[in-house]
């Protein structure tokens, strides 16, 4: 499968992240759509990974190139974990101070 | 039309079209469940690259793990109706406007780069073989390359947990 195919998918699982960032009031969505942008380079990455990984393949047969990419997204879900975690807690905070979870209302912080 | 190009083109349109109903659903509850199917398809493509460990770590990690905690905090703060208060349209039009933008100036350098020196066309992505995405050698590289990261990450965890808590805690 040519690798352009997997950018652009990525690309426009990226933009509509971008999307909805742009166009949602109400921040948990907010939230999903960047869950979404990062599941995109996530995509990208293993993509990219495979590619590298098929190029030295042709020449050796028990190389490992290309893993680091994997690895990368391993870590990458696990930032993200703890990133919705506090993210999370954050969004309940916000409510239970403004019974709302409509973003235009963050602008509170400043007091 | 082999069976991995219907595989490849029926999940990439799965995953197009929920990821248009997450941000075009009204109520947060169907944005979660639309997202889910989006972790499914991502899923399906890293099965198809032959990414078995990631593909079921993003199963459990998001659709999972982070998905139902999504879910609980739209139930405990009785968000599932349709009462979100509505950008104005100008705004809504010029945030389509910045994301198309990105859209078209991003997939014109990919379209130029196929014929540059960088060759993206003759580039592909090996489908359906190759054992790097196993988790005997994932494991592997991550516990001799990569041990110093993952017990940060390990640090990184406990910091987070310790910051939920303190911030969702009623003072």
């Amino acid at each position: 499968m040519p690798v352009q195919y997997y950018i652009y998918l990525a690309l426009a699982l990226f933009s509509i992240g971008i999307i909805g960032v742009l166009t949602r009031r109400n921040a948990i969505i907010v939230f999903m759509c960047v869950e979404l942008m990062l599941n995109a380079v996530n995509l990208l990455l293993v993509a990219f990974s495979k590619v590298h990984y098929g190029a030295a393949y042709l020449t050796n047969k028990t190389t490992d190139a290309g893993i680091d990419g994997q690895l990368f997204v391993f870590f990458i879900m696990v930032v993200a974990a703890a990133e919705v975690s506090v993210g999370l807690a954050i969004i309940v905070m916000l409510f239970r101070n403004t019974r709302s979870v409509d973003i235009n209302f963050l602008n509170r912080l400043k007091n | 039309m082999s069976l991995l190009h219907i595989f490849f083109w029926f999940l990439t349109a799965l995953a197009l079209f929920s990821a248009l109903m997450v941000i075009i659903s009204k109520n947060p509850v169907h944005s979660v469940l639309w997202l889910i199917v989006v972790f499914f398809a991502i899923s399906g493509h890293y099965i198809l690259m032959n990414a078995q460990f990631l593909a079921i770590v993003n199963l459990i990690v998001y659709a999972g793990a982070i998905m139902v905690l999504f879910l609980f905090v739209i139930m405990l703060l009785n968000l599932n109706k349709q009462t979100e208060p509505q950008k104005h349209i100008w705004l809504k039009f010029s945030g389509i406007i910045a994301g198309g933008c990105f859209l078209l100036s991003v997939s014109n350098v990919i379209y130029n780069a196929q014929n540059t020196t960088l060759e993206l066309s003759k580039k592909a992505v090996l489908m359906g073989e190759g054992n790097i995405g196993l988790i005997e050698n994932l494991g592997k590289k991550l516990f001799t390359d990569y041990v110093i990261p993952f017990e940060i990450s390990s640090v990184l965890f406990l910091s987070a947990m310790v910051g939920a808590v303190v911030i969702g805690k009623k003072n």
